[in-house]
Parts: C-alpha cells; sequence; structure tokens
C-alpha cells in the first residue's frame, strides 16, 4: 500500500471553483520513496502541494487523499503535520521576533537545530541567533524552510520548488537535502520543473493541465518534459510532440 | 515582610532578577507608592530623589564623559489595590556620556492604580541613552497609565527607548512621547503592548527630526484580544536637509477587538524623507499555515506569532 494516495482529484478556482485547475489527477508515493513532480507554470503542481497538505480554500471538488490508506480529505493541516506530512514552501513567510534556533525546534524542544542548517549549507553559528525576518535574503529563508523540515523528520517531505528563487540553491544543495530525507526514511514529493533535478529522484511524473501525462523513470519522464513546446500550459491546446 | 521585600518579591513574580538591588556597583531607586523604600548612585551619576504628596520628584544627572558599564534601574511599584503613584523625573545625560535604564513598573494587585509619569530628558552632543520599561499590571485590569515624555536629544546624541507591557492586564494605557532630534542624532522609539478584555490602549509617539541628517523609528507592535482597543498614533517630521525617519506599526487583532493606526509624516524640507507602513489585521494566514505544517494547533500558532511580533 502506498503511502501516499491521490485518487481522480477535481479542483476548481475562482469564486465560483468552475475555473479547472486539476482535472482527474491521480498519483501515488511509495514509503521512503523521493518522487519529482515536473511541470510548467501554471499546471497545477503547488496546487497539487496545498491540496495535500490541507491549506485553507483547498478542498477537492472530488476525489481522495489517502496517508497510510486513511481518507485525509477532511483533515486540518495540523492533523496532518501530526500524522507526518509536512512542506516546505515555494516562498517561505517570514516571522518577526522569532529566532532560527526557535524555528526549527518548533514542534520539539529537544531537537538540535544544528545538524539540519549544515545539511542546508548554513554555518549555525551565524544563524542560529538570527531572526526568521525580512533581513535573511530569499535564498537564505528557502534553506532554513528546508532545514525545518528536515528537523521535523516527516513521513513525507512536499518540497515546493526548492530550487527557484532569486538566491537559488544550486542542486548539489538540493541532492543532499534529498539525500538526507531519503537516510532519515522520509518519503519526498519534490516539485519542480527543472528536469535535471528530476533525474535524482526514485520517480517522476509530468503534470500537465491538471493531469498526470506521464509517470515512471526519471530520466525518461525528463526526456519527455524536455521535448515540450510550451512554456506554460494555456489548458486548450496541447502543444506536446 | 517590609514593603521592600514585598515590593522585590513582586518584581521577581513579574520576571525581575531580584538580586539587582543588592549589587554595591548599580544604581537603583525603588519607590513604592510615594516612598523611597531604596536608592544607590555610582560613581558618575548623580540623584536627587524626593517624596512628594501623590509620588516622587527625581533629578538625574549622568555626568560628562561617563559611561555607566551597569544598567541603572529604577523600580516604581503600588502594591496596594488601589492609589495613585506621579512620578516626575528630569533626566540629564551631559555630553558624551552613555547609560542605560531599565524601569520596572509593577502593579501587581491594581483593582484602581493610576500610575502618571511626566519625564523630561535631555540629552546632550554625543551621549546615548538608553531606557527601556517593562511593566506588570497583574490580572485585575485596574491600572490607568500615563506616561508623559519629552527628550531633545542633542548633536549626534542617541536615544532609544523600548516600552513593553505584555504580561497580565493593561487596564488604560496613554503614552505620550514627543521627541525632538538634533543634528546627526538617532532616535528610536518601541512600543509592545498586548491588550485583553476591554483593556484600552493609547500611544502617540511623535519625532521631529529639527536637525540636519537626523534619524527616527517610530516601532509600534500590539496585540489585542478579546474586547480590547488600541489606537497607535505615530507622527514623524522632517524638518533638515539629510533628515531620515520612519513610522512603523503592526497590530494584531483577535476575536471583538478594535485597532486603529495613524501613521502621520510630515516633510518640511525637500532633502529630508520619512516613509511608513501600517500594518493591521487577524494573524497572517500564510504565517499559520506554516506553523501549523510543522504540526502547532491554530492556537499554538496564533500564540507563537503573537508572542514573536511583541518579543
Amino acid at each position: 500500500m502506498a503511502l501516499l494516495e491521490v485518487k481522480d482529484i477535481v479542483y476548481g478556482a475562482g469564486n465560483d471553483g468552475k475555473t479547472p485547475i486539476l482535472s482527474g489527477l491521480s498519483l501515488a508515493i511509495e514509503h521512503g520513496e523521493v518522487h519529482a513532480l515536473l511541470g510548467t507554470n501554471g499546471t497545477g503542481k503547488s496546487t497539487l502541494a496545498y491540496l495535500i497538505m490541507g491549506c485553507e480554500g483547498y478542498r477537492p471538488a472530488s476525489g481522495e487523499i489517502r496517508f497510510d490508506s486513511a481518507l485525509i480529505n477532511g483533515l486540518k493541516i495540523h492533523e496532518r503535520a501530526r500524522l507526518g506530512i509536512t512542506m516546505a514552501w515555494q516562498e517561505p513567510v517570514r516571522f518577526e521576533g522569532i529566532s532560527v534556533m526557535d524555528y526549527l525546534s518548533i514542534k520539539n524542544r529537544e531537537t538540535d537545530p544544528a545538524p539540519f542548517l549544515n545539511l542546508v549549507g548554513l554555518a549555525p553559528e551565524l544563524y542560529l541567533t538570527r531572526m526568521v525576518d525580512r533581513c535573511l535574503s530569499g535564498g537564505e529563508r528557502k534553506r532554513i524552510e528546508l532545514a525545518s523540515v528536515l528537523a521535523l523528520k516527516p513521513r513525507l517531505a512536499i518540497l515546493d520548488e526548492p530550487d527557484s528563487g532569486i538566491d537559488m540553491l544550486s542542486i548539489q544543495d538540493v541532492i543532499n537535502v534529498i539525500n538526507a530525507f531519503k537516510k532519515g526514511g522520509s518519503a519526498v514529493l519534490l516539485i519542480t520543473h527543472r528536469e535535471e533535478i528530476s533525474v535524482i529522484t526514485d520517480r517522476a511524473s509530468q503534470v500537465c493541465n491538471g493531469k498526470i501525462i506521464c509517470s515512471g523513470d526519471p530520466e525518461k519522464v525528463a526526456e519527455h518534459y524536455k521535448a515540450r513546446h510550451c512554456l506554460t500550459c494555456d489548458g486548450v491546446e496541447c502543444h506536446y510532440v | 515582610m517590609s514593603e521592600l521585600n514585598e515590593l522585590m518579591r513582586a518584581f521577581g513574580e513579574a520576571g525581575g532578577e531580584q538580586g539587582v538591588l543588592a549589587d554595591q556597583g548599580t544604581a537603583h531607586l525603588a519607590v513604592s507608592s510615594h516612598s523611597i523604600l531604596s536608592s544607590r548612585v555610582v560613581e558618575g551619576i548623580d540623584v536627587d530623589a524626593r517624596e512628594t504628596r501623590k509620588g516622587i520628584s527625581a533629578r538625574i544627572i549622568v555626568r560628562e564623559g561617563v559611561k555607566l558599564q551597569k544598567p541603572v534601574h529604577l523600580c516604581f511599584g503600588v502594591l496596594h489595590k488601589k492609589g495613585t503613584q506621579e512620578i516626575k523625573m528630569n533626566v540629564k545625560l551631559e555630553k558624551y556620556s552613555s547609560a542605560t535604564f531599565i524601569a520596572h513598573c509593577i502593579f501587581p494587585n491594581a483593582e484602581k492604580v493610576r500610575h502618571i509619569m511626566d519625564a523630561v530628558v535631555e540629552i546632550g552632543e554625543g551621549a546615548e541613552m538608553r531606557y527601556s520599561e517593562t511593566h506588570y499590571h497583574g490580572l485585575y485590569g485596574g491600572t490607568e497609565v500615563v506616561p508623559k515624555l519629552s527628550v531633545k536629544v542633542g548633536k549626534n546624541g542617541r536615544y532609544y527607548t523600548d516600552f513593553s507591557l505584555i504580561n497580565g492586564r493593561v487596564g488604560k494605557l496613554e503614552i505620550d512621547y514627543d521627541v525632538q532630534a538634533g543634528e546627526g542624532s538617532v532616535t528610536e522609539l518601541v512600543a509592545r503592548v498586548f491588550g485583553h478584555a476591554n483593556d484600552d490602549v493609547k500611544i502617540k509617539e511623535k519625532v521631529v527630526l529639527a536637525g540636519e541628517n537626523a534619524r527616527g523609528l517610530i516601532k509600534a507592535r500590539v496585540a489585542v484580544e478579546d474586547e480590547a482597543t488600541a489606537e497607535i498614533t505615530g507622527i514623524t517630521e522632517g524638518n533638515a536637509a539629510g533628515a531620515r525617519g520612519h513610522v512603523d506599526c503592526m497590530e494584531i487583532v483577535k476575536d471583538n477587538a478594535v485597532a486603529k493606526a495613524s501613521p502621520r509624516v510630515q516633510v518640511n524640507n525637500p532633502l529630508a524623507k520619512v516613509t511608513h507602513e501600517a500594518a493591521i489585521g487577524s494573524v497572517d494566514k500564510r504565517q499559520m499555515e506554516t506553523l501549523m505544517a510543522h504540526g502547532l494547533s491554530p492556537e499554538e500558532a496564533v500564540d507563537v506569532i503573537v508572542k514573536g511580533i511583541l518579543r
């Protein structure tokens, strides 16, 4: 039985919920698997992440999300987090008055945050006492978000474009983080639109126009993804060869 | 138990470090209602404190060039349920001196207590004063605090103040600070308040950047819940070339509480610049979701965010 099963998810945005974002998307992630989700801008990758995490306003119109075979459609974010699902956001928010040390041990005061900062390439002696506020650069904040997710030792970590942003993480940094999750037994859903990152994963899927259109061996999925002609999906006409 | 011991016990319960008054190297002034219970001066500082009918009157001078290594502790308390305490302070930091003042204002049993502070501060050329005021008001909400402060910061002087009332009920608070900032000076006014029940918070802080290249920051962080109200007015005037000012107000509102913010900025010299930002509302949704994704309940997440902004 897969760790996460997403079955025939339909989700629409807008005031009436009629602007289709996901139209019957299905995806499964096995225990300890690192799974890349590839797709161009606007194909529904982040929406799927929010639906799995249970963010406010993200409830599927139909379909099931199961974690450890239990239906979790109705659970709130923190209830899902307590099952072992967590997420590193594409654009992490800032917190005034919360230090990096407090942020990394916010759920478990016993956690030693230093090793997790080392894993994301930040020197603990320089960062532990800094605040998770506007004084951090975009890249620093992203690294701290990844460190905080690592510190939680989740069963499933959703990483929403960890490689994006002004101050980009290097591919090697992302590989280090993914290996750390893997070593700790966490499954990872890695959302990206960079095919070179997807090849380090166990399996990959490509999403287009709200559906998985290709799934399996990461290199093959990456090849398929590279063959696209479109930069963004207009949801009307498919430009794939 | 002596009144001083009782004041110190309340001070300790409010999180203060009780041993500080026993330290021979630390200047202090401890006042309960209108009685001066204890005081100490150290080399370089003159204190003339007198009891008045409703409180005390004190003149403090830090002499020219003296840089006090340890903070001066001011402990003002009313231990009775009812009473009025009027504090008149006149503080002068002579040229190139520096000192840190830590004021502890303790009203643990207040059911109807008025604490009125009327302070005049003069900071000489190149001098630096840091003033931190922490209040503990108990759980009854019967305290009325009216601090009025008028500060003149001389050439290249520095003035930093941090007012904090985040433990216990506020009651009624009406801050009125006014700073005249001279050439090349730096002023920073920070206030953090957490209002509950029917607490009433009013904060008015004004910085006039009168001298060339003067810099000023007004920062208010207020959280209100239940039926509490808050009204924050941050005023900065840029009156000289190179003056730079900023007003930064953030208020978090919960339950039926009401908050207002009025940043007022005025520039009277084309080479001055003053900016402002104000954010009022419930707790940020994305901050909540981020913390909840770490496993915190919604209540725990709100608590962490509010404590963070008041830190």
